[in-house]
């Protein structure tokens, strides 16, 4: 009996916590395209969001690239497709690695920042002066998050699939010495649009989970200090948990 | 008319409000006092429709503010000033911008008549040489004016008023106790207004309201609740350690 009434009680509570990332999705959606965009916030948001995580995205980008091209060509090598280590390591990182590893880095560099800001902006009732002044606080402070997002996350994507296929030239090509020929003459081979366009459609899906994530733990933080660090830390666990089951499933889908 | 409705709020089971029910006529500003984490503020955010009560209502000229949506909301709110405990100034913006921020996004007056309006209002802050900062490089009673110019700005109907002069010195409070005062005469605004300095005050409300334990104890004009020989209140108004209200 009691088991059943523990069931019942988290089945409730998951539900009304769906429900309610669901509706704040949903306002979000409705403000975007309902009322004129602030374009001087979602410029800010766009410098915040995405100009200045292209340093971490560089960096990141190319460390991955030079271990796909080291991992790649060692596996390659074991049955002498060596020649094929570019569009291995363009493919995985144009539909995958790229997408994926540039989300989880903004995520935990700026969801985090976005979550915080928020929660103290609903902690020192500055959210509630938006609201008491017939302002909508969506408009000013969510919306421009997810637009600068859905923007800058192909495009950083796109930063980092460049330096990891240099990263990956470098080492197959310099350090093993593979021709370039070879390494880029392949890629365009084996490379089609509908790969790039697989990339940039999980990385547009992967801007709009962090700014709904982030933007709705920060929305709905508990008070108090507590309140913000935990609604930041939960922001960027279930991010980085949904970029990767997200990302299996739209991957899934498109086989 | 504020016409505040038999209000009931509890958080996580513990009641705050046990059913207050209080009326503010039309231009009147009301003194609300009480003592520390009573639930003051929570009134107050329950009036402007910024928490939601588990029982009865707040009707502001006649209309259930918990029942507004969309449009008939803002319009409302239109109406409404509300000067925040903590002040609630937007962190990422100078005061300038902060006071100016409901001009700009809510009136199509061109910039300068903006700025003669934002700088109007500094001045009777005493804010005006701060006009460039920003909230974390200003003090607390500094934030709390910036914070009262920019509810003041838009010449509200309805005004409501979290301890504005709590954090100031007593020559600046008394300043901005007369500006309140005569923003009132001026724009004949009702008003709620939170409040520790209950003499002060007294010569400038035309009701005063006490809440203890979850309702409303005392609620008259200035000469009438001081006739009434509420213990509690008496208390309060003469700041005694001893009597009904035992801290420790
Ligand atoms: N969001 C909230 N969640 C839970 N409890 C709350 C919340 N807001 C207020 N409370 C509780 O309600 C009570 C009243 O708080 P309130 O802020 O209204 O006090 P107050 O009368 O304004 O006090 P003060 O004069 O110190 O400002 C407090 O016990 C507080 O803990
Ligand atoms: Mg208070």
């Amino acid at each position: 009996m009691n088991l059943i009434r523990i069931i019942g009680r988290a089945g409730v509570r998951l539900t009304r916590n769906l429900g309610s990332y669901g509706l704040f999705l949903m306002n979000t959606l409705f403000w975007t395209f309902s009322s004129p965009l602030k374009t001087g916030r979602v410029i800010e948001q766009m410098s915040f969001i995405g100009v200045k995580s292209t340093l971490i995205v560089l960096l990141t980008g190319a460390f991955t690239g030079m271990v796909l091209g080291l991992q790649g060509f060692y596996a390659l090598s074991k049955f002498g497709g060596e020649a094929m280590l570019g569009p291995t390591v363009a493919l995985s990182l144009i539909r995958e690695i790229g997408p994926v590893i540039s989300a989880l880095m903004v995520t935990g560099r700026a969801g985090s920042a976005l979550a915080s800001e928020i929660g103290i902006m609903r902690i020192t009732e500055q959210i509630d002066a938006y609201e008491v002044m017939a302002l909508n606080p969506y408009r000013y402070l969510v919306v421009p998050n997810l637009v600068a997002a859905v923007l800058c996350f192909p495009l950083l994507a796109a930063l980092f699939d460049v330096l990891g296929i240099w990263g990956g030239y470098v080492v197959g090509v310099k350090l093993l010495g593979l021709s370039p020929g070879t390494y880029f003459g392949e890629m365009t081979v084996y490379l089609s649009s509908s790969d790039v366009f697989h990339g940039i459609y999980k990385s547009l899906s992967f801007g709009l989970i962090v700014a709904w994530i982030c933007c709705f733990k920060g929305f709905f933080t508990e008070y108090g200090a507590k309140g913000v660090s935990k609604a930041t830390t939960q922001a960027v666990v279930i991010c980085s948990v949904l970029i990767l089951v997200w990302d299996y499933f739209i991957t899934s889908v498109s086989f | 008319m504020i016409e505040i409705l038999g209000l009931h709020k509890s958080f996580n089971g513990n009641p705050v409000l046990k059913g207050v029910t209080l009326t503010v006529r039309e231009g009147e500003l009301l003194a609300l006092i009480g003592r520390s984490g009573i639930g003051k503020s929570v009134l107050l955010r329950h009036i402007a429709g910024l928490m939601r009560p588990d029982a009865g209502t707040v009707k502001i000229d006649g209309t259930d503010i918990f029942k507004l949506r969309g449009r008939d909301l803002v319009e409302m709110r239109k109406r409404f000033g509300f000067l925040f405990q903590g002040g609630a100034l937007f962190d990422s913006l100078t005061v300038y911008d902060n006071v100016a921020f409901p001009l700009r996004e809510r009136t199509s007056l061109p910039e300068a008549q903006i700025k003669d309006r934002v700088f109007n209002e500094l001045e009777h802050m005493g804010m005006k040489n701060d006009w460039n900062k920003y909230p974390a490089e200003l003090s607390g009673g500094m934030r709390k004016r910036a914070a009262l110019a920019r509810a003041l700005v838009m010449g509200p109907s309805i005004m409501f008023f979290d301890e504005p002069t709590t954090g100031l010195d007593p020559i600046i409070g008394q300043n901005i106790l007369d500006y309140i005062h005569r923003c009132h005469r001026e724009l004949e605004f009702t008003a709620v207004m939170v409040t520790h300095e209950v003499q002060k005050v007294f010569g400038i409300v035309q009701q005063v309201a006490m809440i203890h334990q979850g309702e409303i104890i005392v609620c008259g004009s200035p000469e009438a609740v001081r006739q009434q020989n509420d213990p509690v209140f008496d208390q309060f108004v003469r700041g005694d350690s001893k009597g009904p209200v035992q801290y420790i």
